[in-house]
């Protein structure tokens, strides 16, 4: 039971990150668009799918909270401030995307906050990452780093490393979903993009070998981890021949893999603790009663049909988007 | 523990969460009343039904597209500043957040696609049959979030296990007596604020002189319908007294202003409770057996005052004291209006009674207060406990929380969340001030089940000349 849990944790964690990721980073990648025939088509772009999206970021808090309460009370008040900031960061962005077109006069409040409110949740995401490979202070089961404790330089670099990850995958979608200018701006921001994904994760890796960070050990101790950097490497050249060959679909998908292959990654090297060499996965599990009755009524049925619809919603939305296409 | 910082936590909790349930309490009545349309246009063919329905399908979206916005927040606040709590009883409140979820997800999400796309492709009794179900998603939602709160006002179903209220029985958890006289409560409180919503539009039609039919019937449904429900609702009103009285006689003390041990007891109409000299000022008191009537439905019961409660379990007394009179006089103004106005109507006067037309338009902020104020009622005199006599709110707050991270993630509450509420409410506003349309409807570009507030999409530029856009 514990296991089925922490699978659809993964599965709703890996769907955000692959999913918000696209839409976040074309909010990254609409801060530096010129234009409105540019925004427009852009926001076009993901506008069916956004608010669909974040819906998993909400399944994945009550999965954590209901299957493995202390994870959920001892990271979310860990990170108070930037989880609130995040919040904030993803509300703005959200009504942006709907009162922006209610207005012209107004509408460059909108356009900073969808631009604004991405970079924000994209960051603290990223931090949030680098702080638990980090590893996060804990003394006798509480968090104990204090109101800030999560502002170090190697979280800053994660955050920073998360915006070009995602401002890709966003390049990623709009040269598969829009034609034209947008089409060609995206086909050349991805091979820059991808190149600083590639120095972030080199610097990323010296540093943890200068740290000496305990995450590494694992590392050498399974050396059958290195499966998944290995499918990231093997993504990594189909999406430098696909960036050759002007393709429009590889690269997202290529990309796609690479983030797998990076989840991948970090979930087996924490495994088996959730927040690392703090709380395993059987010391957070909610006792068996709660993970039973969650099971029957909503992991076993009303899952699977939420996974169903969202790969409904986008099979109705596949296919380029008109770049003439106006929201009204 | 950090005091100042416990107080922050707690305002900052009844901001959201007072932000929040004013859309949900919205869009629950909504859905119901959409359905009912549905239903109407479905078994009579009457076209009116049709253009009122589509005129409160989008004015739907926007309020539960605030709504969700606004709750992606309460998924995170009681981890954010609630840690003790959420890991003490995550096991139980998680799953049943998990359900409301899962399951909102599941019906409302889909099925309002049908409700935007499926007009001309499904057949119009598959409509029907999706208007419900969303209907009945808004249901399953309101039903879990009350399981989920009847169960911190009276705990049952569990065992204290390591420090962890770990469920030993959902049955007793589910079927908690409380949710049944607390469940139909919220939601009749739901249906209510969506009819007087409904009847202070036609009310105002009716007196710009605008939509002639479709106010008309708007006035007439939302006022009959308020006027069968809140008999009704005074009804579980009554049944939630009860239940406090047995469960938390220190909530019913402060509710009551009663002081002392009284058998029969009397009952205080309107007073200021003297908290520090344990006495009520100004008092306008109803003789025994009024109070016992009232409370415990007998002529002879004794009722607890607060003397008898230890002062440290006492909730503040004040708060739930004049919420509750404010929501009882919300209710009782309402079952006025809405029983002159069905009379009037009935009669066929109402339509011209300026006056009354007035009335009803300005009522519509009454069960959105009476909602609101019910709510501080329940939560404020539950304290000084978070989980009734088991848990305590001070000793379930984050420890390590500081004043200054509590004030600040209060400021960016309080800032984006006026922000975004004044737009919300001023876009709301702009499409009941359009009205219905007349012509056929027809999709806006790019809509998607997945954007609520899509279906509105329409420029609604401020006009750029003081005095344009009646």
């Amino acid at each position: 039971m514990v296991m089925f849990w922490v699978t659809l944790l993964a599965i709703s964690i890996l769907l955000y990150v692959l999913l918000d990721g696209v839409d976040l980073g074309v909010g990254l990648l609409f801060g530096l668009a010129r234009g409105e025939t540019r925004r427009s088509a852009m926001l076009n772009a993901v506008a069916p799918i956004w608010d669909g999206n974040e819906t998993w970021l909400v399944v994945t808090a009550v999965i954590l909270w209901g299957a493995f309460p202390v994870v959920y009370a001892t990271l979310l008040s860990a990170f108070y401030l930037p989880l609130i900031i995040m919040l904030m960061g993803l509300i703005l962005r959200g009504v942006a995307f709907e009162f922006r077109y209610k207005t012209q006069r107004m509408r460059w409040i909108w356009d900073l906050s969808f631009a604004g409110g991405s970079l924000i949740a994209t960051f603290v995401q990223g931090l949030t990452v680098g702080v638990l490979v980090e590893g996060l202070q804990v003394t006798n089961g509480q968090y104990s780093g204090g109101a800030v404790g999560w502002l170090t330089p190697f979280a800053v670099l994660c955050g920073i490393g998360l915006c070009l990850g995602y401002a890709l995958l966003g390049a990623c979608w709009l040269a598969k979903k829009c034609e034209a200018e947008v089409r060609d701006v995206a086909h050349r921001q991805i091979p820059v993009l991808a190149l600083g994904v590639l120095a972030f994760l080199v610097v990323v890796f010296a540093y943890a070998l200068a740290e000496n960070l305990p995450i590494l050990h694992r590392w050498i101790e399974r050396p059958y981890l290195f499966v998944f950097p290995a499918i990231g490497a093997v993504a990594a050249i189909v999406l430098a021949l696909s960036i050759l060959r002007h393709n429009d679909h590889w690269p997202f998908y290529t990309v796609a893999l690479i983030f797998l292959s990076a989840f991948g990654t970090l979930a087996l090297s924490f495994w088996p603790y959730m927040i690392p060499f703090v709380i395993t996965l059987d010391e957070a599990a909610a006792p068996q009663s709660s993970l039973a009755f969650m099971f029957w009524g909503c992991g076993l049925i009303v899952f699977p049909l939420m996974l169903l619809y969202t790969i409904i919603s986008y099979s109705v939305f596949r296919g380029k988007v008109r770049a003439t296409a106006g929201h009204y | 523990m950090d005091m100042t910082a416990l107080l922050l936590s707690r305002i900052q909790f009844a901001f959201t969460i007072t932000f929040h349930i004013i859309f949900p309490s919205f869009t629950i009545g909504l859905a119901a009343w959409l359905t009912v349309l549905e239903a109407l246009s479905f078994a009579t063919g009457r076209p009116v039904y049709r253009v009122i329905f589509e005129f409160w399908l989008k004015i739907f979206g926007v309020a539960f597209g605030m709504g969700v916005v606004s709750g992606i927040v309460m998924a995170f606040q009681f981890g954010t500043n609630w840690s003790v709590l959420s890991k003490m009883t995550g096991p139980i409140q998680g799953p049943l957040l998990m359900y409301e979820t899962f399951w909102a997800f599941m019906l409302e999400a889909s099925f309002f696609g049908v409700l935007i796309f499926g007009r001309s492709r499904v057949p119009p009794w598959f409509y029907l049959f999706s208007t419900t179900m969303v209907a009945l998603g808004t249901t399953f939602s309101a039903f879990f979030i009350m399981v989920n709160n009847s169960w911190m006002q009276v705990p049952t179903g569990y065992v204290l296990e390591n420090g962890v209220f770990a469920p030993d029985d959902w049955t007793r958890i589910l079927f908690n007596s409380v949710v049944w006289s607390r469940f139909p409560h919220m939601l009749l409180a739901s249906y209510l604020t969506g009819a007087f919503c409904v009847a202070a539009t036609g009310a105002w039609y009716i007196l710009r002189k605008a939509y002639h039919a479709e106010s008309r019937i708007m006035l007439r449904m939302g006022l009959g319908l308020a006027a069968v429900l809140m008999p009704i609702q005074l009804f579980y009103g009554h049944l939630n007294g009860i239940y406090v009285n047995t469960y938390q006689p220190s909530k019913m003390a402060a509710i009551e202003g009663r002081w002392n041990d009284e058998k029969p007891g009397s009952e205080v109409l309107l007073a200021w409770p003297d908290v520090e000299h344990r006495r009520n000022l100004f008092a306008i008191t109803l003789p025994p057996p009024f109070g016992s009537l009232i409370d415990s439905d007998s002529l002879t019961a004794a009722e607890t005052g607060l003397n008898s409660i230890p002062p440290q379990n006492w909730p503040p007394v004040v708060i739930p004291f004049f919420a509750f009179r404010i929501m009882v006089g919300c209710g009782l103004l309402m079952l006025g209006l809405a029983w002159l106005g069905s009379y009037l109507s009935y009669k066929h006067r109402l339509a011209y009674n300026r006056p009354l037309l007035w009335l009803t338009f300005f009522s519509f902020p009454l069960p959105f207060i009476a909602i609101i104020t019910g709510w501080f009622t329940a939560e404020v005199g539950r304290q000084p406990w978070v989980v009734f006599g088991v848990l305590r709110t001070a000793d379930a707050m984050t420890p390590f929380l500081t004043t200054s991270q509590a004030m600040i993630s209060l400021a960016i509450f309080c800032s984006v969340y006026a922000f975004i509420f004044l737009f919300g409410t001023y876009y709301i506003y702009r499409l009941i001030r359009t009205g219905p349309a007349r012509k056929p409807f027809e999709i806006p570009h790019l809509v998607v089940p997945n954007r609520p507030m899509s279906l509105a999409d329409e420029l609604i530029e401020e006009p750029s000349h003081a005095g344009a856009g009646e």
